[in-house]
């Protein structure tokens, strides 16, 4: 068993695009969720609209990538708008079934083999990379560059340093919003909508805005995960969708860095237990398993530790020990 | 009781507000608030069936009546947070038929709950300045400009502190909502709803579950708002209290306005005693059910013989 690989190839997932993508939709979540109190459980539906909406772009209508990602942000709008005007007016569970239905609605649709010629269907969509791979205005270089665990190839940096700003610029974006009057509105959403539309406050019109912005950022988690890999609809799952509320819960939900941080969290350890426990298995540690379910039982742990979170640190690990005082 | 102690000076009460003979529906001098065929029914129970009301301006208004008799329903159609079956309403001259809660809040009719709602985990402070209305970096776009916000934040801050000082919550500022009692909820509440400067504010049962210490301040805020030219109209069950500081009393039973009046004449009304305190409020419940000794008077004997029969015809169904 090589330790050491295992820790590098754990600590490579810090940047991988897949993270970033992870870390924007926990962020987005953080929006609707710790913020505005909307229970979005069609988080993998929003990155798959951005995810699709810019790969289709490209491969269908041959536009350029920024243009593309503009897109992939419009189609969230558009679909925060659909789910949002039925369901902002009713309670806050029904937001949650209808989401998690619109989702799964989403992935069927690019799923099905009806529109196989635009989505691909199972096969998902591949080879829309060309424009912004030339795009990338870093000096040529073969092979992998970077220092320790952090040897990318020129493509990957390119797709890393695009991941990380749109990561800084959003941060600083929630924090923004989140620290003005704007903020404390939708922070007494969250508290009790009815004392909040006694004060004057067109509640609906905010939860829409809250709604629209957080999609917007899971959507851009979609395209900046889409601009590393390929789309694959096997990708954008109901679990999918609870992988980023444990990252989430993990943070803590009503922080603006928590979501960063949980999300990194989630994959380094995701990655060290896959990575870990297949290692264990070769070498006659855990004899009970085979290699492949060793695989399988990193997610049952990851349930166990969201169940854990939830029972024991509700708050997550940068959550306000006050707020947990209060918690309902 | 420190700074209550002082005994209340009483406040001259606001007469001549209505024209003509008091009775349900009276047309008022200056009303504020005029409704008129207001019904609201869920299912086949009529909550709400309001003939024709108004509310005096600049006056204190009480509306009792039993529990179920639609005093909240009719706040929550006034205020926009229910839709009536039929029926129109005007608040200041504009109709307010089908206009939503928030758009009503603006107009200056801003409301409490029976059950305070503080937001929990805003601090106290956040609380306040939630209250005030028209804030500049409420809009989405200019939230993020703080150069187009900051001065008026400011000015909001610094009205939010007066206003917690004369409230005497001015210590918990920087508190979480969540932390305060039930009584200084109240109190949150109320001084949150004067940060938008309404013209009349709604108090849905403002003295439920307050110790009888803080009555007498939360009695003196309620008094004040009068003083300040605002409007006052309060659900209440506490007698004593309509009685101290309501200019003007409308009950309410099964959905109807079933009389109006001054405090001191609609309370003995036949119709608001047997509405409100039920038709044997003089009897002492306690020597009907034989706990208490004492003489069983001619009133006693009836209730008695009531609630007998009352058992027969069940005994009898079962």
């Amino acid at each position: 068993m090589d330790i050491l690989q295992i820790l590098s190839n754990t600590l490579a997932q810090i940047l991988s695009p897949t993270t970033i993508g992870f870390v924007l939709a926990a962020i987005g979540l953080a929006v609707h969720f710790g913020f505005t109190g909307l229970l979005n459980m069609g988080v993998a539906g929003f990155m798959a609209v951005g995810a699709y909406g810019f790969a289709i772009s490209i491969l269908t209508f041959g536009l350029p990538w920024w243009l593309a990602a503009l897109i992939g942000i419009g189609a969230a709008v558009v679909f925060a708008l659909i789910l949002g005007i039925p369901t902002l007016r009713l309670r806050g569970d029904y937001l949650s079934i209808v989401t998690i239905a619109a989702a799964e609605v989403v992935r069927l649709l690019f799923l099905t083999t009806a529109f196989k010629d635009v989505t691909g269907s199972a096969d998902g969509l591949s080879g829309f990379h060309t424009g912004f791979r030339a795009s990338n205005p870093l000096p040529q270089f073969s092979g992998n560059a970077g220092f320790g665990p952090w040897s990318y190839s020129r493509d990957q940096w390119w797709v890393i340093i695009i991941g990380v700003a749109v990561v800084i610029v959003t941060v600083l974006f929630v924090w923004a919003l989140m620290r003005s009057p704007w903020g404390r509105v939708i922070k007494g959403i969250r508290e009790d909508e009815d004392a909040v539309r006694a004060l004057g406050k067109n509640v609906f019109s905010f939860k829409m805005q809250a709604l629209v912005v957080g999609g917007v950022i899971i959507a851009l988690g979609g395209i900046v995960t889409a601009m590393g890999t390929n789309v694959n609809p096997n990708v954008y799952v109901t679990s999918q969708t609870f992988y980023i509320w444990t990252a989430l819960l993990l943070g803590g939900a009503a922080t603006i860095f928590g979501p960063v941080l949980g999300a990194v969290l989630f994959w380094v350890v995701r990655a060290f237990l896959s990575n870990l426990l297949p290692a264990l298995v070769n070498i006659g540690a855990l004899p009970f398993l085979s290699g492949e379910q060793a695989q399988m039982l990193v997610f049952v742990l990851i349930g166990i530790a969201l169940m854990l979170l939830v029972i024991f640190r509700p708050q997550g690990i940068l959550g306000n020990r006050k707020e947990l005082t209060f918690v309902k | 009781m420190s700074s209550d102690a002082t005994a209340p000076v009483s406040r001259p009460k606001t007469t001549g507000l209505h024209v003509g003979d008091a009775r349900p529906g009276v047309p008022k001098v200056d009303p504020i608030i005029v409704a008129d065929g207001v019904r609201r029914q869920f299912g086949g129970l009529t909550a709400v069936d309001v003939e024709h009301v108004e509310i005096p301006r600049g006056a204190i208004t009480a509306l009792i009546g039993p529990n179920g008799a639609g005093k909240t329903t009719f706040f929550n159609l006034l205020t926009g947070f229910d839709k009536p079956n039929e029926g129109t309403w005007s608040f200041d001259g504009k109709s307010l038929s089908g206009v939503p809660a928030f758009r009503v809040a603006r107009l200056g009719l801003v409301r409490t709950f029976q059950l305070t709602k503080a937001l929990g985990l805003l601090t106290v402070l956040e609380n306040m300045k939630l209250g005030a209305t028209g804030q500049r970096g409420e809009r989405f776009w200019s939230s993020f400009l703080p150069f187009a916000w900051r001065r008026q934040d400011a000015e909001i801050e610094a009205k939010a502190r007066e206003l917690l000082v004369k409230f005497k919550l001015d210590a918990k500022a920087p508190d979480f909502a969540a932390s305060l009692s039930g009584g200084q909820r109240k109190l949150l509440e109320m001084a949150r709803a004067l940060m938008s400067e309404p013209k009349l504010v709604m108090l849905d049962e403002p003295m439920a579950g307050v110790n009888p210490a803080l009555t007498q301040s939360l009695l003196d805020h309620i008094l004040d708002l009068k003083d300040q030219g605002m409007t006052v109209l309060f659900v209440e069950h506490d007698m004593h209290m309509v009685r101290h500081i309501a200019d003007w009393v409308i009950v309410m039973a099964e959905g109807r306005v079933v009389a109006e009046g001054p405090p001191d004449t609609v309370m003995k009304e036949q119709a608001v005693i047997d509405a409100y305190l039920g038709a044997h409020q003089d009897v002492d419940l306690g020597v009907v059910t034989g706990r208490v000794a004492g003489e069983h008077t001619t009133a006693e004997a009836e209730l008695l013989e009531e609630i007998e029969v009352a058992a027969d015809v069940e005994e009898g169904e079962a």
